[in-house]
C-alpha cells in the first residue's frame, strides 16, 4: 500500500495518527500495581521451605486430589479415552474409597456430552476449554460459538484463553471486551480465564492481565494452557493470588485460582497449597476456589498416600493410568 | 455518606457496590489445614555440661574460678556451665595470642594462612547442622534462619577472606600491607557465630591473631568454633576464645598488648570503649546500634514491600542492628500498606525455634524482653496505636509477639531509641525531601531501605541518606563481598569486602 508512494503524499499519515484516539488507561481509577520480580520469587521460594509432614501431608494430598481438574487436551482424544478418564476422576483409587473424587475433568468442547454422560450422578464437574484454545487466534464470533456449543452440551465450567497478541500490543480494551462477551455467553457456567503467563513473561504483565480478567468478569483466573512452557510456576501463582487478594480486600468478592501445567508431584502441589494458605487463608482451600490443572498429579498423590499409609513406595504399575 | 460511596466506587472501579461481605474481609490463616510440628533433630549434637576457656590451643579452667550458666531462652533450661574469664585469664589469652603472632602467624606466607582458613570454612559447612541447632538452642532464633542464613554466611566469610590471605598486596594498591598484631574482638548475642566469622576471618587472613569474647548469653557456638580451630590444627594461640560478661570484655579491650579492638554491640558500650582506647594508639572499629528507616514510596511494589518490611523488622526477632525499625510510608498508600502489614503479621508463626516452620523465635534474654516491654509501654503512653499479631505465646521462655505502632511522631521514644525487638514504628511522609529528612533525623546511621518502582528515584534518594548500607527494593541482605558499617553513633569502620581488610592491616 505504502510502496510506490511519493514523499509529497506522506503528510496525511500524520493526520491519521492524530485522529486515532489513545486507549483508555487501565485499570480504571486507582493505582496501577507493580510487582518486584526478585522479592516475589524470594517469597514464593521461602514458602516452598515449609516442612509439611505426617497428618498435614496426608490432609494436604487429599485436598489436592479433590482440587484436581483431571485434564486431557490432545488431538488424539477419543470418546473411549474420555470415558476412561471420567471413571478415574470419580474414583481415583478403586482400592481406597476414602480418596475423594477430583473436582472436574477438563476437555475439548466436542467431548463434553460424552463426559457429561460418563459423570452423571457424580460430583465431578465438566470443564471445557473454548475460544479457539490454545492460541485464541479466531474471530470473536467463532470463539463465542465455541463457548455456546460447550455450554449447550452441558459444560459446567468454561476455560477460555485471552488474546495475548492484543494484550501485548496494548489493546487491553479488546481483551476486556472479549472476556466480558464470553462471560455473558457462559450463562450459568463458571468462567476460568487463562492468561497464558508463559507468553506474558513479566510479573507486571501477569498482574495487569489478572486485574483485567477479574474486572471483566472472570470467576477463576488460570495460569496456562499447558501448551506453552513455562506453564504454572509458584511465583506466577503467588502474583495472581495477590491480585485476587487485592480484589477481595476492595470488594469482598472471592475469585478462584487455577495453576495449570507442569504440576506433576504431590510435593509441588503442597507448595501451592502453602502459597494459598498463607496468602488468602483457609477460605480458598476448597475446590470451589482453587484448582490444579493437571494430568499426572493424581497418581503421584495416590502413591504418596500409599507411602504414608504403609511406609513404603509402591510401583508405578500399581496405580491405574487413565 | 456520599463521600463514602464515592470512595467505594473508586475502589471497585466498575461502579459496582462492594458486596456486604466486605466488612468481614479477614483471611483465616489458622483454620482447616494446620502444619504439624516439624522439629529439627538434636541427636547429632553433643552439648558438654561445662566449657572452659580456649587459650593457647588448650582448654583451660578459668583462674578466676568463676563460672556462669547459659540457658535456652525458649525454654529457660540451662544448657551448659561456662567459665568466666577474669583479668588474669584475659592476660594469659592476650599473651598467648602475642606469642602466636610473633612465632607463627605473622611469619607464615599468606598462601598458607589461606589454607587454614579454607579448612575452617569447609569444616563449618560439614558441621552446618550441628552449628545451626546449637545457635538456635543457645540464642532462640528460628532454625530456618540459623540453617539458611547464619551458618552458610559464616562459612562464606571464611571462604571469602581465605581468598584474600595471599593477595593482600593488591588490597591497598601501591602500598605494602602488614598485620597489626593481637586483636581483641568482642561480639554480640544476636548473630553469635556469624559475628565471630566477621571478626576472625579478616583478622586471621591479614596475619593477626585474636582473642575473641562472645556475649555471655550466647557463648556456645563460639566455643564450638574454637573446637574447629583445634581440629584444624591451627598453631596454638592464633585464636583464643574467652567467655565472660562486661568485665571480661573491658579487661580485654583495655589490655595494653591488644593492638586492635573490634567491637559489635550497643552504642553505650561502644562509647565507653572509644573513651578507653583514646590516646593508647590502639586501632578501633565499632559497629553499634541503629534505627534504620525503611522508606516506601507510593509507586513501590506494595506486596513485595510488605515482605521487605517483615524481613526488615521481624528477622531474628528484630535483634538486628540494621533492622528496618522505622517504616516511613508515603501518606497516600499508608492505609493500604498498614492493612496488608496487619494481615501479614498474622501469618508469622511464633514458637519453638527448633520447629522448621517457625518464623519468629524467642527473645534472647529476660533483660532484653524487659527492655522491649518498657519501650512498647512508652509508645502506648505517648499515644501511638499498637497492632500485634495476636499469636499465643508459649508459657515458658522469653517471647514478644510481632508488633507495630502507627500514629507515631518523630518525637516519640519508639521513633528514636533502638528497641532491638520485633517492634516497628510506622510514620508517614508526603514528599521525597520529607522522607530523606525524617530518615536522617536520627543519631544512628547504619542502614536504610528504599522501595520504589522507579530506578532513578532509588539513586537520588539513596545518595542523600546518611546510612552505611542502603537496600533498594529488598532488605537485610548480606554478603561477604559487601562492606557493612555505620555513620554517626552507629560506629565506624567497615566489615566485609575489600574495605573490611583495612581495619586489620597497617599500610606502609
Amino acid at each position: 500500500m505504502t510502496r510506490g508512494r511519493r514523499l509529497r503524499d506522506v503528510k496525511s499519515d500524520v493526520k491519521d495518527l492524530a485522529e486515532r484516539p489513545l486507549p483508555l488507561v487501565f485499570p480504571f481509577p486507582g493505582r496501577s500495581v507493580t510487582v518486584d520480580q526478585v522479592a516475589l520469587e524470594e517469597r514464593s521460594a521461602a514458602l516452598g521451605k515449609r516442612s509439611i509432614k505426617k497428618a498435614t501431608k496426608v490432609a494436604g494430598i487429599r485436598l489436592a486430589i479433590s482440587m484436581c481438574d483431571l485434564t486431557t487436551l490432545e488431538g488424539k482424544d477419543s470418546p473411549g479415552k474420555i470415558r476412561q478418564m471420567c471413571a478415574k476422576a470419580v474414583r481415583p483409587d478403586p482400592a481406597d474409597l476414602s480418596v475423594p473424587s477430583v473436582a472436574a475433568v477438563c476437555i475439548y468442547p466436542d467431548l463434553v456430552a460424552i463426559a457429561k454422560r460418563a459423570l452423571a450422578g457424580s460430583t465431578v464437574k465438566v470443564a471445557s476449554v473454548a475460544t479457539a484454545f490454545p492460541s485464541g487466534r479466531s474471530p470473536l464470533s467463532l470463539k463465542l460459538t465455541d463457548v455456546k456449543r460447550a455450554v449447550s452440551a452441558g459444560a459446567d465450567e468454561i476455560d477460555m484463553v485471552i488474546d495475548r497478541g492484543a494484550f501485548l500490543s496494548g489493546d487491553l480494551r479488546k481483551v476486556f471486551d472479549e472476556i466480558a462477551a464470553v462471560k455473558e455467553t457462559c450463562g450459568e457456567a463458571h468462567l476460568k480465564v487463562i492468561l497464558e503467563t508463559g507468553e506474558l513473561e513479566t510479573y507486571d504483565n501477569v498482574r495487569r492481565a489478572s486485574d483485567l480478567a477479574i474486572a471483566a468478569g472472570a470467576d477463576f483466573i488460570k495460569t496456562s494452557t499447558g501448551k506453552v512452557m513455562p506453564a504454572a510456576t509458584p511465583p506466577v501463582t503467588l502474583c495472581m493470588l495477590e491480585a485476587i487478594r487485592d480484589h477481595w480486600l476492595a470488594t469482598g468478592v472471592k475469585i478462584g485460582m487455577k495453576p495449570a501445567g507442569g504440576i506433576r508431584t504431590s510435593k509441588q502441589a503442597l507448595h501451592y497449597l502453602v502459597l494459598v494458605k498463607e496468602t488468602l487463608g483457609a477460605d480458598w482451600l476448597t475446590p470451589d476456589l482453587f484448582r490444579f490443572g493437571a494430568s499426572s498429579l493424581v497418581n503421584d498423590c495416590l502413591m504418596q498416600l500409599k507411602k504414608e499409609e504403609t511406609g513404603r513406595y509402591r510401583s508405578e504399575e500399581e496405580f491405574t493410568k487413565d | 455518606m456520599a463521600e463514602e460511596k464515592k470512595r467505594d466506587l473508586l475502589r471497585t472501579g466498575r461502579g459496582k457496590t462492594p458486596s456486604r461481605a466486605l466488612a468481614r474481609v479477614e483471611p483465616d490463616f489458622l483454620g482447616k489445614w494446620e502444619y504439624a510440628p516439624a522439629l529439627e533433630s538434636t541427636s547429632h549434637l553433643t552439648i558438654r555440661p561445662s566449657y572452659d576457656l580456649f587459650v593457647g590451643g588448650k582448654w583451660v579452667p578459668a583462674k578466676s574460678r568463676k563460672r556462669f550458666s547459659t540457658i535456652n531462652p525458649a525454654t529457660e533450661e540451662t544448657l551448659a556451665s561456662v567459665a568466666e574469664a577474669g583479668a588474669a585469664d584475659v592476660d594469659a589469652a592476650v599473651r598467648s595470642a602475642e606469642r602466636a603472632y610473633e612465632k607463627y602467624w605473622r611469619r607464615m606466607p599468606g598462601k598458607e594462612r589461606g589454607k587454614y582458613l579454607y579448612r575452617i570454612a569447609r569444616m563449618l559447612q560439614e558441621k552446618a547442622r550441628e552449628f545451626a541447632v546449637l545457635e538456635t538452642m543457645d540464642g532462640g532464633k528460628p532454625i530456618k534462619e540459623s540453617r539458611d542464613i547464619d551458618v552458610p554466611l559464616a562459612a562464606a566469610h571464611f571462604f571469602y577472606y581465605a581468598g584474600w590471605a595471599d593477595k593482600l598486596d593488591y588490597a591497598l594498591p601501591g602500598r605494602k600491607a602488614r598485620p597489626i598484631g593481637v586483636c581483641g574482638q568482642v561480639i554480640p548475642w544476636n548473630f553469635p557465630l556469624l559475628m565471630a566469622a566477621w571478626k576472625l576471618a579478616p583478622a586471621l587472613a591479614c596475619g593477626n591473631t585474636s582473642v575473641l569474647k562472645p556475649a555471655e548469653t550466647t557463648p556456645l557456638t563460639a566455643l564450638h568454633l574454637a573446637r574447629l580451630f583445634e581440629e584444624a590444627d591451627f598453631p596454638p594461640g592464633v585464636v583464643n576464645v574467652i567467655t565472660g560478661a562486661g568485665a571480661t570484655g573491658a579487661a580485654l579491650v583495655t589490655h595494653p598488648k591488644v593492638r586492635k579492638v573490634a567491637f559489635t554491640g550497643s552504642t553505650e558500650v561502644g562509647k565507653r570503649i572509644q573513651k578507653a582506647a583514646a590516646g593508647t594508639g590502639k586501632r578501633l572499629t565499632l559497629e553499634l546500634g541503629g534505627k534504620a528507616a525503611n522508606i516506601v514510596f507510593a509507586d513501590a511494589p506494595l506486596d513485595q514491600a510488605v515482605e521487605g518490611i517483615i524481613n526488615g523488622i521481624y528477622f531474628n526477632q528484630g535483634h538486628v542492628c540494621c533492622a528496618g525499625s522505622r517504616l516511613l510510608v508515603e501518606e497516600s498508600v499508608h492505609d493500604v500498606l498498614v492493612r496488608k502489614l496487619a494481615m501479614r503479621i498474622r501469618t508469622l508463626r511464633l514458637g519453638d525455634p527448633l520447629d522448621k516452620n517457625t518464623d519468629v523465635g524467642a527473645i534472647n534474654s529476660k533483660m532484653q524482653l524487659e527492655k522491649i516491654r518498657e519501650l512498647v509501654q512508652s509508645g502506648i503512653d505517648e499515644g501511638a496505636v499498637l497492632t500485634q499479631s495476636g499469636c499465643t505465646l508459649p508459657s515458658r521462655g522469653y517471647w514478644f509477639p510481632p508488633s507495630f505502632f502507627t500514629n507515631v511522631a518523630q518525637s516519640f521514644r519508639i521513633a528514636n531509641e533502638e528497641i532491638f525487638g520485633p517492634v516497628l514504628a510506622v510514620q508517614t511522609f508526603r514528599t521525597p525531601d520529607e522522607a530523606v529528612e525524617k530518615a536522617n533525623n536520627t543519631m544512628y546511621g547504619l542502614s536504610a531501605g528504599v522501595w520504589t518502582d522507579k530506578g532513578s528515584k532509588i539513586f537520588k534518594i539513596s545518595q542523600k541518606l546518611r546510612a552505611g548500607v542502603v537496600w533498594a527494593n529488598t532488605y537485610n541482605k548480606f554478603d561477604p563481598t559487601s562492606p557493612f558499617g555505620g555513620y554517626k553513633e552507629s560506629g565506624f569502620g567497615r566489615e566485609g569486602g575489600r574495605h573490611g581488610l583495612a581495619a586489620y592491616l597497617e599500610a606502609e
